[in-house]
């Protein structure tokens, strides 16, 4: 007896159970409720009317909601011949039209520039850097499983290591690349080599105080970087004499080092260390009693990833002629993020994909650009929530 | 000058450690760095200021300083209970099963909104608080100290103090039941969901009081303060040992402590960097913190 009145007590009363069997049998009642919150959560932010409008917003969006999931049960929807072809849909892609997608992706890029005006090129080619970045997220996130929330940082030290080359040494763009990608490299190592001894959410909140103390260092360091006013007059790139300054040929560069980034980093995850890293993510233990030598693999992946960044970066400042700390913020780092897991975490056309959808999104969507980190945060939430495995399918980390 | 720089560091020190109570709570029970949590404190710090200037316009801030100001913090603590308890419920608990990593991407997105969320709605300027108080000083040994300073010095002891007494009460050993074994809990007849959800509003409860107190201390507020605040608290409560609440109070006025002295001896452009260069040393050093257990990771 004594039992049961404990359990009565912990579990709530009569009257908040008979309130949790209506909410639960009732959709209509549901949709009331959580509109109702959600009208109360925003009253003090906005005012009553808005709080209203969210109310009914969501209320009636539950209900249509619940409407649509009551309507896909029923005997008629399962038996006509809309939802057959729905599926038939979905499922009629053959292999051969999936392994031509690449080929003819390339042929469009190769031509777009002779169509496209030199603003929509202009965002392909942030598109072009953002990919090169995603990419190399994707080794450390997507292959290794390392959480690296600072990873604007390394794209600052490439970027950075360019610019001051260039204005301070005199050093043109092509000797200085592979210092920049170096460099990077190098910032990437430093901070892998005591962070690594730790576990996984350990390492992102590191990553994100190293990022957040470059930056700091970035805007104080006058005597070198010239704190928030950033440097300016970077020397755009040359080949054989000729100025790749120029946005259509720049535009070419960029695609070459997306391709040479892409082509690498597909090989890599088929070969022997991409398997190391992959198996490094799903079980670390079981891997290192494999004979896989965590620790060195886990160096290898922040050293590859990191190393494309830096190429991002310094074509970055070589792009902009320009670099400031303002660029390299955590807001920087959580969208290449966003990118990597919106594309699904270690599939590397996912974060390619995944990087254009980000850079041109917003372009598109000019109108709503001050929601634009607003409903970034809503799809992050929603895509861990329904599709973990992000848009273009792959296994997710464990 | 050593003895102002303390009075200023506990001050400070007593909000981290609030807020890394959060942190810390969340930790122990689901293993969930709770990143939006900052976010929750920035909130409160708005709230502060949106119910605030209420009373003021209705005049209840010049009638009856005191009431107008408890009125504040206590809806400012049931709003963001409701925000803390809504994000465990949209953000977190679909994903109790999943891996490691979603939890945590998901928390950034819930951060991400509710930062641009706060910007959308009150705008993106900094907001003032409306009303100055507490301001006279009393001067002890070189150090000058406000009326504002004690408060937030006892308010925080107090916090402290209530949550060691909760730690005694039905829900608290319910609490401390679900942090050791989630299933056997369960087994027991523990409502475990229940007990993770009381966990997130108490935390996010503690947040919206030292967010009106900071926006009090420093009188201005933007959408921001979460972030960084968030980190420090974090690495407050690692700094104590995650997970173990003593830890997170003892961190956080460590934290609070190390950086009022470094700002006024080493150098305050870098203030702000020197949560992250303790964090990093603790985590090289010993990584369970000071008062935290060893934890050894199973297959």
């Amino acid at each position: 007896m004594r039992a049961g009145a404990r359990d009565a007590e912990l579990h709530g009363g009569d009257a908040a159970g008979k309130i949790r069997a209506l909410f639960g049998r009732s959709p209509l009642f549901r949709s009331l409720v959580i509109g109702a919150w959600a009208g109360l959560l925003l009253l003090p932010f906005k005012n009553v009317r808005a709080a209203l409008l969210l109310f009914m917003t969501v209320a009636a969006g539950l209900v249509l909601l619940y409407g649509a999931r009551a309507f896909g049960r029923t005997e008629a929807w399962k038996k006509s011949a809309f939802r057959a072809l729905l599926q038939r849909g979905a499922r009629s892609v053959s292999p051969y039209a999936r392994s031509s997608v690449l080929p003819v992706l390339l042929a469009v890029f190769l031509v777009v520039p002779l169509a496209v005006k030199d603003y929509y090129l202009d965002v392909l080619v942030m598109a072009g850097i953002y990919t090169l970045l995603a990419l190399g997220l994707t080794i450390i996130v997507g292959f290794t499983g390392l959480l690296n929330l600072g990873f604007a940082a390394f794209y600052a030290v490439g970027a950075y290591a360019y610019a001051l080359l260039n204005t301070k040494a005199g050093i043109g763009f092509w000797p200085s690349l592979p210092l920049a990608a170096s460099a990077a490299s190098l910032a990437g190592l430093l901070l892998a080599i005591p962070a690594l001894r730790l576990r996984g959410d350990y390492l992102a909140i590191v990553t994100l105080g190293f990022g957040e103390i470059l930056h700091l260092v970035l805007n104080n360091w006058d005597s070198l970087t010239n704190g928030p006013n950033g440097i300016a007059g970077i020397a755009p790139p040359s080949l054989a004499g000729f100025s790749l300054g120029a946005l259509r040929p720049y535009y070419y560069l960029v695609l070459v080092f997306v391709i040479l980034a892409g082509i690498s980093v597909v090989r890599v995850k088929n070969s022997r260390i991409g398997r190391g890293w992959i198996a490094i993510r799903e079980n670390e233990i079981a891997a290192a009693s494999l004979g896989i030598d965590a620790t060195k693999y886990k160096l290898l992946a922040f050293a590859a990833g990191t190393f494309w960044a830096g190429i991002a970066g310094a074509l970055f400042a070589a792009k902009m002629r320009f670099v400031s700390p303002e660029s390299f913020t955590f807001t920087e780092s959580g969208l290449i993020l966003s990118m990597v897991i919106l594309g699904g975490l270690g599939n590397p056309y996912g974060a390619a994909a995944g990087a254009f959808l980000l850079v041109i999104l917003p372009e598109v969507l000019r109108d709503l650009q001050l929601y634009r980190m607003l409903i970034l945060g809503i799809g992050l939430v929603l895509l861990m929530v329904f599709r973990p495995q992000g848009l273009l399918g792959g296994r997710g980390g464990k | 000058m050593l003895f102002q720089q303390l009075i200023n560091g506990l001050t400070l020190g007593g909000v981290y450690a609030i807020v890394a109570l959060g942190y810390t709570m969340v930790y122990g029970i689901l293993e969930l760095i709770n990143f939006a949590h900052g976010e929750i404190y920035m909130l409160g710090a708005y709230l502060g200021i949106i119910f605030l200037g209420i009373f003021t316009a209705i005049g209840l801030t010049e009638a009856n300083l005191p009431l107008a100001l408890f009125l504040t913090v206590l809806l400012a603590v049931f709003f963001c209970a409701a925000y803390g308890f809504t994000m465990e419920k949209v953000a977190y608990k679909p994903l109790r099963n999943a891996p490691r990593l979603s939890p945590l991407i998901s928390a950034i997105g819930v951060s991400l909104f509710l930062q641009n969320y706060v910007m959308l709605t009150q705008g993106a300027t900094d907001k003032v608080f409306p009303s100055r108080f507490g301001e006279s000083r009393i001067t002890i040994m070189n150090g000058e100290i406000t009326f504002l300073q004690i408060l937030i010095i006892a308010v925080s002891a107090l916090i402290m103090l209530s949550l060691h007494l909760f730690r005694k009460t039905r829900w608290g050993k319910a609490m401390r039941a679900a942090t050791q074994d989630k299933t056997m809990a369960a087994l027991v007849g523990i409502n475990v969901d229940g007990v993770i959800s009381l966990t997130f509003c108490i935390g996010a409860a503690l947040a919206a009081v030292a967010g009106v107190m900071v926006a009090a201390y420093y009188g201005l507020v933007n959408h921001f303060i979460g972030y960084v605040a968030g980190i420090k608290a974090f690495t407050a409560a690692v700094l104590g040992g995650i997970g173990s609440i003593p830890g997170a109070m003892l961190g956080g006025i460590l934290l609070g402590l190390a950086e009022s002295t470094g700002a006024a001896y080493l150098s305050s452009e870098y203030k702000d960097a020197y949560a992250f260069v303790i964090l990093l040393i603790i985590l090289l050093i010993k990584p369970s913190g000071i008062l935290g257990r060893r934890s050894e990771e199973k297959v």
